[in-house]
């Protein structure tokens, strides 16, 4: 058969060939050993040199392009191929997934976590003591006597006196022991906040037989209570982000500090947050505070004329309710997994003073 | 402490109204918890008088009044009262007024037909008493038309403050109008008291046998008085301020109580036999006291008693056997000074709480015995008549004299705020302090100042704070102004301890994987306690008997708030907690994980539901330890040792010697005895016995190995009884030089390798050093690799 006719006969061929199966005949028919263009190609062997000078370019030439229509073709019936595989392999993307498991932080871990970021920031490190004391951490060394009716004002949950045993061992009543502790361990200057889990014996809506103080403590030559206030405005600002407070401070009596001060926080109703002096519409009672009673420094061996300080304290599960809204203090102690997940922290809203020290308010 | 605003304007010359007062108050530490002004709702109330009284025409227990109300026209009012008559004196409400006492509004209605404009109101209805029984009788010369709130005194405000521990004196309203003039609220009323002269000797013989608890004891005999009721506006006061008005001679006690922190006992002479004499109790001795109740007095607190009975427990309580009453004719006064340490035992012990109590044990003017007794005597005299004895005057009266060395420059060196020398001086001279200028200053403290100084005072600088306090206080402490702390220079340095960076990190860790932080109650039942080894300590006084164990481990408190959570149809729970044990030894900080409910839910992808089981507790153990900074690499299963556990399915992760972690199922036995169902697996992390964390310090050049690892897998037929982890170590440690790592990846039993048996299949890794493996190398380690599992019984599958 004649080249000219060839061709197009095969090109045909490839164009109709439906399946790689097709294809694959219609290669064999036209390249294979027996095929019809390898005949013509055979064919070039007897020619004359003349004949060859024509016929050849012209069967390469019928080869060529039989070739590249059979590598084009293939390469149609593959795609089809796989688009039809692909089409076939379609699945509901609306199908839900599992969700990941999300635990969180108790907001009591949190806020200690905010308050511990905020006090390092004004070199305040955190110092912790135990929650078994006995009464001359917890009352005598605090200049509460034996017979001070602030020992029963307390609360205080005991355990059996062993015979023979000096001290009476009590659960702790405040956190203010800790003072104790870190000023008969440490030299001065000490700046120390200690939070941690104390106990009276109370039990009502909004108290709970065991909850959580923090206590500061500030002893240094010269420390007066215009820091106090320095201090603790810088804190409650830092910890409630806003950028004003009014603090009101009123005389009150702890055994442990003289003066003793009571600190109201000045707050807005319009934005439920401390405020400043002009927005202020009521006073929460929020910390008591004080310098530190000389007769509590001289009972840690430091020497009162030399040194002075001061200390406040507050409940953290209050600063707790005050900033992120829980009502019922009880539920802290509850474990109830859906007030859990209500309040609790992402484990990655770790209070930092670069992103901030509100876990999930401004992250 | 309750006063009304006409009780203090007899000891302050003011013109501060209620609103000023009450901010003068909080100021000085008085803390106003509130003020009440009674008019408010009383207002309208007018007295009346009943011109006639008729029988109701349609109901015989009924009357119908005519009413002069003071305006001249007489209104008709229908009245149940059986009191209700003609000619009496009454309180009149008006159509339009609302009764408090009975939460109506008065209408003008026809009761029974007859038209009624109005009530006669009884003290229930106007919230004065709990008295129903007939209508308000007042003295014929009530103003009719007048206010009866007013004109009772009911119009009074009464404030309610704090007092704080250490200011007894402000337990009297006198103390109060003290501190109120040292800030400049109107001027103190302080007339001198002028003595009774006695117009004959005391008829009781008065000792005191117990100096300790009673070092004074003063009376005298007031006879021939008549005991009715006290007058209207000393009735009004202390129904003002909560006190039931008794009869004179008792509320003349109660008011001076009120007035000047000075309670007093008054006795009927007629019921006492023999001397009166403070002395100690005797063990089993008992007194009905003046509330009804009788309390068995124990050795060591201090009474009044008589030849025949205790009349009083001294400072807290009187007797019923001696107390005044109507027909009381001849009165003993007690005006004593008692021990405030000795009361305040005595009062909790028995648990009995009082005014005098309150009072006595912060401890009382001892400078105002004498003076109070007088005091008494001269009202004594004024409402019931009578004629004094002599005072007799047992024991001393422990009056110490304190003085303060006193550096005005304190005030700006402890507060950061400077007060002149001059308005110091003039501030304690106001509270009544004695103030001689020197260096330093003398200050003497006055009687009632039993919180300022302290006597015999051995340190230069005791009471010095206090003085400080009083002259910041009326200066004004919210005039102190925030001054900054010094600052270090640089940024903040880094303030957390080892023990809290582990402590956050691992409570990051547990969220982060998925649990959730609970905060449970230290102490537990104790049955709970009993369950994990028992408590080490238990509380004297518990809250209540449930709240009595610290805990000896966290997990009971996890696994009764997983019931809990249960029972609210929250059973799936992954719950952690960081906190302490409490041992023998001491505190222990711990982590525990609970997880209870499904590991899994029942998904389209994954099939059904499933529980957690041992796999999970020390999948979740050794994440925790790693995040701990534990090596965990390095850390062996041992059996556990504690009975809370499933003994098959459940281990003790030790370091060396070191139990580090517990992990396993919760014994069924111990689940039932918290009502939980189902399988529960936990962890307990002993963080006090973790490795101190190393320090994260530069780690040395270092260039990946240029040769590629190589794995080969064994699988190997063993006892059933043979811990993989002794195989894996086995392996581990066949070549120590080109074995970087052995991974149990398939474990199986069953007949194709016989009863009792087990199939391990283990993948090592080859890392080579210097040059590329040969299968020669290969084969001699895995020669080793199957001779050492074959020391265990461990034989290669064929």
């Amino acid at each position: 058969m004649h080249t000219d006719t060839l061709q197009p006969e095969i090109l045909g061929q490839i164009a109709a060939a439906a399946s790689p199966e097709a294809l694959e005949a219609v290669r064999v028919a036209a390249m294979g050993k027996s095929g019809s263009v390898t005949a013509l190609l055979k064919t070039l062997g007897g020619m004359t040199p003349e004949q060859r000078q024509t016929e050849g370019p012209k069967l390469n030439g019928l080869r060529e392009a039989v070739a590249a229509a059979l590598a084009a073709r293939k390469a149609e019936l593959e795609a089809a191929a796989l688009n039809a595989r692909l089409a076939a392999e379609r699945q509901d993307m609306t199908l839900p997934v599992a969700a990941p498991r999300t635990g969180t932080i108790h907001p009591v871990s949190q806020v200690m976590d905010e308050l511990a970021e905020i006090f390092a920031d004004m070199g305040f490190s955190v110092a912790t003591g135990p929650e078994i004391e006995d009464d001359w951490h917890n009352f005598s060394a605090l200049n509460i006597p034996e017979s001070h009716p602030a020992r029963a004002m307390h609360d205080t949950f005991y355990f059996p006196q062993q015979p023979g045993d000096e001290k009476r061992m009590l659960l702790r009543t405040h956190t203010s022991p800790v003072q104790i502790r870190t000023m008969m361990t440490q030299a001065p200057p000490i700046r120390i906040i200690a939070p941690g889990r104390v106990y009276r014996s109370d039990s009502d809506a909004t108290h709970t037989p065991m909850f959580h103080q923090i206590e500061g403590l500030v002893i240094d030559r010269g420390t007066t209570l215009a820091q106090l206030r320095w201090t603790l405005e810088t804190f409650i600002k830092a910890f409630f982000e806003v950028d004003d407070v009014a603090l009101r401070f009123r005389p009150s009596y702890f055994p442990f500090t003289e003066p003793s001060v009571e600190v109201d926080v000045g707050y807005s109703s319009q934005t439920n947050r401390p405020a400043g002096a002009g927005e202020v519409d009521r006073w929460l009672e929020v910390l008591g505070s004080g310098m530190v009673h000389p007769r509590v420094i001289a009972a840690c061996g430091l020497d009162p004329e030399e040194y002075q300080g001061f200390a406040f304290g507050t409940g953290v599960d209050r600063l707790a309710m005050l900033k992120y809204g829980m009502t019922d203090l009880r539920a802290f102690f509850d474990a109830d997994l859906r007030w859990l997940k209500h309040h609790g922290f992402s484990a990655f809203d770790v209070p930092t003073l670069s992103g901030g020290v509100s876990g999930g308010l401004g992250a | 402490m309750k006063f009304t605003l006409g009780w203090l304007k007899d000891h302050l010359d003011t013109d501060a109204g209620v609103e000023a007062i009450g901010a003068a108050l909080t100021t000085l530490g008085l803390e106003v918890e509130s003020i009440d002004d009674p008019t408010a709702a009383l207002a309208p109330f007018t007295i009346a008088r009943v011109l006639t009284a008729e029988r109701h025409p349609q109901a015989d227990k009924l009357q119908v009044l005519s009413v002069d109300v003071g305006d001249g026209t007489p209104v008709q009012v229908v009245c149940g009262a059986p009191n209700a008559r003609a000619g009496m004196t009454g309180v009149f409400g008006a159509p339009g007024t609302y009764v408090p006492g009975s939460d109506m509004t008065l209408k003008v209605a026809a009761i029974r037909g007859v038209e009624s404009r109005g009530m006669m109101c009884s003290m229930r209805e106007l919230q004065l008493s709990e008295e129903h029984d007939g209508i308000i009788e007042l003295p014929d010369d009530a103003p009719v038309g007048a206010r009866y709130a007013d004109w009772a005194r009911l119009g009074d405000p009464v404030f309610d403050v704090a007092i704080t521990p250490n200011r007894q004196d402000c337990m009297g309203v006198h103390g109060i109008a003290r501190d109120l003039a040292a800030l400049g609220i109107g001027t103190l009323k302080d007339p001198a008291i002028v003595a009774v002269p006695g117009k004959f000797p005391c008829s009781v013989e008065i000792r005191t046998d117990d100096p300790d608890g009673c070092p004074a004891f003063l009376g005298r005999v007031v006879r021939g008085v008549r005991n009715g009721p006290s007058p209207a506006w000393m009735q009004a006061r202390l129904r003002a301020i909560g006190l039931r008005p008794i009869s004179a001679l008792v509320d003349i006690t109660n008011y001076i109580s009120f007035a000047h922190v000075r309670p007093l006992h008054v006795y009927d002479v007629a019921k006492l036999s023999g001397p009166l004499v403070a002395r100690r109790a005797r063990d089993g001795e008992s007194v009905e006291a003046l509330n009804g109740k009788t309390y068995t007095l124990a050795a060591g607190m201090t009474v009044i008693a008589d030849d025949r009975h205790v009349n009083d427990i001294a400072g807290i309580m009187g007797g019923m056997v001696s107390g005044a009453s109507e027909a009381t004719t001849d009165v003993l006064i007690e005006c004593a000074y008692f021990t405030p340490e000795r009361i305040g035992a005595t009062g909790r012990a028995l648990g009995l709480n009082s005014d005098a109590r309150a009072r006595f044990e912060r401890g009382v003017d001892p400078g105002f015995v004498a003076p109070g007794l007088e005091l008494a005597t001269q009202m004594i005299l004024d409402l019931c008549g009578g004629e004094a004895s002599d005072v007799v005057v047992a024991g001393v009266v422990p009056v110490a004299s304190k003085v303060v060395q006193y550096r005005p420059a304190r005030v700006a060196g402890l507060a950061g705020l400077a007060v002149a020398d001059d308005e110091q001086e003039a501030i304690l001279t106001r509270l009544g302090f004695g103030v001689t200028r020197g260096d330093p200053w003398q200050v003497m403290v006055p009687t009632w100042r039993r919180d300022v100084g302290v006597a015999n005072a051995t340190e230069t600088w005791d009471g010095e704070a206090d003085l400080v306090e009083e002259v910041i206080r009326i200066h004004g402490l919210d005039r102190v102004t925030a001054t900054p702390l010094p600052r270090a220079d640089g940024v903040a340095r880094p303030t957390a301890t080892p023990a809290q960076k582990l402590e956050r990190r691992l409570r990051r860790a547990l969220a982060a994987r998925g649990a959730d932080e609970a905060i449970s109650w230290s102490f537990l039942p104790p049955a709970q306690a009993e369950q994990f080894g028992g408590a080490a300590w238990t509380l004297e006084n518990p809250i209540s008997t449930d709240m009595a164990a610290m805990r000896p481990s966290l997990l009971p408190g996890l696994l009764a708030a997983a019931s809990r959570n249960a029972d609210r149809g929250q059973p799936h729970v992954r719950l952690f907690e960081i906190g302490q044990r409490y041992l023998a030894d001491g505190e222990h900080p711990t982590a525990a994980l609970l997880l209870a409910g499904n590991a899994r839910d029942r998904d389209w992808r994954n099939g059904p539901a499933a529980g957690f089981d041992a796999y999970d507790a020390k999948a979740e153990a050794l994440a925790a330890l790693a995040a701990a900074g534990a090596p965990v690499d390095r850390l062996t299963v041992a059996p556990p040792v504690a009975a809370w556990w499933h003994p098959g399915r459940s281990g003790r992760l030790v370091l060396g010697k070191v139990a580090l972690a517990d992990f396993g199922m919760v014994h069924p036995a111990t689940l039932a005895a918290f009502d939980l169902k189902g399988n529960v697996a936990a962890v307990e992390l002993y963080l006090d016995a973790l490795p101190p964390p190393r320090g994260r310090k530069a780690r040395g050049a270092y260039a990946p190995p240029a040769l590629q690892a190589v794995t080969r897998d064994f699988a190997f037929v063993a006892d059933d009884s043979l811990a993989a982890e002794a195989l894996v170590r086995a392996a581990t440690l066949a070549d120590k030089t080109l074995i970087t790592g052995v991974r149990l990846f398939d474990r199986f039993t069953g007949p194709a390798i016989g009863a009792g048996k087990v199939s391990l299949a283990i993948e090592v890794t080859l890392q080579p050093a210097d040059r590329t493996l040969t299968d020669a190398d290969i084969e001699a380690v895995s020669a080793r690799v199957v001779a050492a599992a074959a020391k265990l019984g461990a034989v290669l599958r064929g």
